[in-house]
């Protein structure tokens, strides 16, 4: 099996780590080669951030490179905007409508792009572009967008409703776990 | 698992008794999960000398003992290294270092396998999480073997990539009696001459050993490119050559194998080395006469990947996708409440110099606030500022200051602080005390009264402290009260003597740190001024002309009040009337 790459982008602190930690789960619980390589320290502080998720018989790179990407899941619209250059042609991407200004943007230095979802489907990308804090927060959380979006991401995926759901188990904290089941169920049905 | 935590497992697994440490990105993770396992000790040492020789104590006593930190503590380290190549070891000794090779958290990018050259130490680097636990492990028999601390070599996409991983037992191996051997311990003239010939002749051990170690493997593949790589530069080559090239991986990196490599250059066509950072490898090849390329190929600066590593070797890489907008920048800012920000305002508003550490608070360089002129090092800004101010005298006393953090002034600031009181330099000190050692991810330091498993620990009384060191002038600010902030660091800059500021409030992140309501914006008040820009708080946004509070970010921490002269900046309604 080819190796197949993913990114969860967003800004720091939105939670992409869990993403990942759920993600690497349930693809070595299916039986797959994973690598997932995240960044921590400084850029976490409020800055973009990227994480790469990667799977397959067998896996060297912990990296996904421009142009490599199969799916890239933005926890921000700006941010699936900057990381587009690293989706397959065929690549789609999935990503929360939330706009977060960035430092530059709100010391009026630059401009938020207007038009971002259409600009991103001018490039061919297939794009899933949906309001997952809205459906977090009907979840009970705003901090549960990770898990909406995952939910999000399963509709592409073949794995059966009962290994998201041990999977998820596994990785969130049991007194969130409801909450995130919510969340992930409201990600799936959207 | 993470290469970090692997690594740890690893640790773990061989029996490890006693691991000190100093958190840094990316090496910081290691032994926070050793701190999770019950039957090993585990600290957070002060800083990374002090770390090794706590780690050397314990090896000397007759314990397998482990260290860790990150490439720039290896610096702050490097006095006990040096020597502890000649003494050795009595029980096992590991030292992990982790490299940060396109500067992710990092202020340069120096290769550490210099230092295991310098100090002639073997040096074992891992390609993914299973060789982290494997090799961690490994380490520990190699170093009792050869009587030799041993360095285990992780790098970012290593430390912070998680692959599957086989855990095993943790075995713990019977204590090695102490004996008093002063030949071997005391590393005085006569006695350390006696020792260097043996660390030569350890080098040369390990040489042969290098050159059979199962640590260092051939691939066979197509014969026309043969490469030589380890740890991520290998997954890369791998990634992009497959079987079209043989490789030769090394994962014992000091002392480099000679027959190994000339046997392994004679099989192929042509010899590429793809390394990060320097030319180690590539100049151990030239000096064995091997026709080889490397870096007239690869660059020296940034971490490598699959695209560059195809690029470089003239292969096809994948297409991109251009994106018809301009996408701003999204650089790391200082959180919302963050307490760093109150103190930088009023750094950039006295247009005072601000000599800079290592710390979340390097933030503040960036603009908005744009208060800072130097950072170099742990400590560097209080020596740097005493050295400033040696040279400029009054010129620039009355306007410089140093700012460190809680951690790094206790890592090694204190010394700097000492070179004040001691030689006389009318110099102003701000400790920004945030309780917390914040930019790794909030480790407990000497300061918090808290040990690395949450327990409480010794305190250092901070102003105590800088009392005793002979700074008369020791005084605390709240930094969110910008007024008083101002008013303390004018009396202080204007001092005819040296002085402290300690500007306290708990990070906003520590879990012990409840938010107070977000504020919201009175848009009949709000004048659209933007004052309250001039702070840089993520919260805070021009909408319409007016300021707008981001009410999920906003923890109500008032500084923004302070810059307002409208009160347009309230509390909502029914918090109000509480």
């Amino acid at each position: 099996m080819k190796t197949t790459s993913i990114m969860i982008v967003g800004v720091g602190g939105q939670g992409s780590l869990l993403a990942s930690k759920l993600l690497g789960r349930i693809l070595m619980n299916e039986g797959h080669d994973v690598k997932v390589s995240e960044v921590h320290g400084m850029s976490q502080r409020g800055g973009s951030v990227v994480t790469y998720v990667r799977f397959g018989d067998s896996v060297a790179s912990p990296v996904v490179d421009k142009g490599e990407a199969d799916y890239i899941i933005s926890f921000e619209l700006l941010e699936a905007a900057r990381w587009i250059s690293y989706l397959k042609p065929e690549g789609r991407v999935i990503t929360n409508t939330q706009q977060i200004d960035p430092m530059p943007v709100i010391t009026g230095a630059a401009q938020y792009p207007e038009k971002l979802v259409e600009k991103m489907k001018q490039t061919g990308a297939r794009v899933d572009a949906f309001d997952a804090l809205s459906l977090a927060e009907k979840a009970g959380s705003p901090k549960a967008v990770n898990i909406v979006l995952m939910g999000r991401l399963s509709k592409y995926f073949g794995f059966s409703e009962k290994a998201w759901q041990g999977a998820i188990e596994q990785s969130v904290p049991a007194k969130f776990l409801e909450l995130n089941r919510r969340a992930f169920a409201l990600g799936k049905e959207s | 698992m993470l290469g970090n935590e692997a690594a740890a497992r690893g640790i773990y697994e061989a029996g490890c008794s006693v691991a000190s440490s100093y958190p840094g990105t990316p090496s910081t993770e290691i032994t926070e999960e050793l701190a999770k396992y019950g039957d090993m000790y585990c600290e957070w040492a002060p800083n990374e000398k002090v770390a090794m020789e706590v780690a050397f104590g314990a090896a000397l006593a007759g314990k397998r003992s482990f260290c860790a930190m990150k490439h720039v503590g290896l610096n702050v380290a490097a006095d006990p290294l040096f020597t502890i190549s000649y003494t050795g070891i009595n029980a096992g000794m590991v030292i992990g270092v982790a490299d940060d090779p396109g500067m992710h958290s990092s202020q340069n990018e120096q290769d550490s396998r210099h230092y295991a050259i310098a100090a002639k130490l073997p040096m074992l680097e891992p390609a993914d999480s299973g060789e982290c636990l494997q090799f961690a492990k490994y380490a520990y028999e190699l170093s009792e073997k050869f009587d030799t601390a041993v360095i285990l070599r992780l790098c970012t996409r290593i430390s912070h990539s998680q692959s599957v991983v086989e855990t095993g037992e943790r075995v713990v191996p019977q204590d090695v009696k102490y004996e008093k051997k002063p030949s071997k311990y005391i590393m005085m003239p006569g006695f350390a001459k006696l020792r260097h010939p043996i660390v030569e002749k350890r080098t040369a051990d390990l040489l042969s050993f290098a050159e059979t170690t199962g640590l260092n493997r051939i691939e066979e593949g197509d014969r026309s490119l043969g490469v030589i790589a380890s740890g991520t530069a290998y997954q890369y080559a791998k990634e992009v050559l497959g079987k079209n090239a043989s490789i030769l991986k090394l994962g014992l990196v000091n002392p480099l194998p000679v027959e190994l490599i000339k046997n392994f250059a004679k099989t192929v066509d042509r010899l590429v080395v793809i390394e990060e950072l320097d030319p180690i490898i590539e100049n151990h090849c030239r000096s064995l006469g091997l026709k080889v390329e490397g870096k007239s190929l690869f660059p020296m600066v940034d971490e490598f990947s699959q695209n560059l590593v195809a690029k470089c070797l003239g292969m096809p890489a994948a297409k991109s996708k251009t994106i018809d907008a301009e996408i701003p920048n999204r650089p790391p800012v200082m959180c919302a409440g963050c307490p760093h920000r109150g103190m930088f305002y009023i750094l950039k508003k006295l247009n005072v110099t601000v000599l800079g550490d290592i710390g979340c608070y390097t933030l503040g360089a960036a603009a908005p606030l744009n208060a800072m002129d130097s950072t170099i090092c742990m400590g560097a800004s209080i020596s740097g500022l005493h050295g400033f101010n040696k040279a400029l005298k009054e010129q620039s006393e009355k306007t410089t200051v140093a700012v460190i953090g809680d951690s790094t002034f206790m890592h090694s600031g204190v010394t700097g602080l000492i070179d004040i009181a001691y030689n006389g330099s009318n110099s102003t000190v701000i400790i920004l005390d945030n309780s917390i050692t914040g930019m790794t991810g909030h480790q407990q330091n000497p300061t918090t009264g808290f040990n690395i498993k949450g327990d409480p620990a010794g305190k250092i009384d901070l102003e105590a402290l800088c009392h005793a060191i002979g700074i008369h002038s020791v005084r605390v600010v709240d930094p969110y009260d910008l007024k008083e902030c101002e008013k303390v660091v004018k009396e202080e800059l204007a001092k005819e003597e040296a002085s402290v500021i300690i500007s306290r409030r708990p990070c906003v992140l520590l879990k012990y740190v409840k938010p107070k309501p977000a504020l919201f914006v009175d848009t009949e008040k709000c004048r659209g001024c933007k004052s309250c820009m001039k702070i840089g708080c993520p919260a805070i946004s021009i909408k319409n002309g007016k300021a707008k509070i981001d009410d999920t970010l906003c923890v109500g921490c008032g500084v923004c009040t302070q810059l307002c002269a409208f009160d347009a900046f309230c509390l909502p309604a029914k918090e109000a009337a509480k």
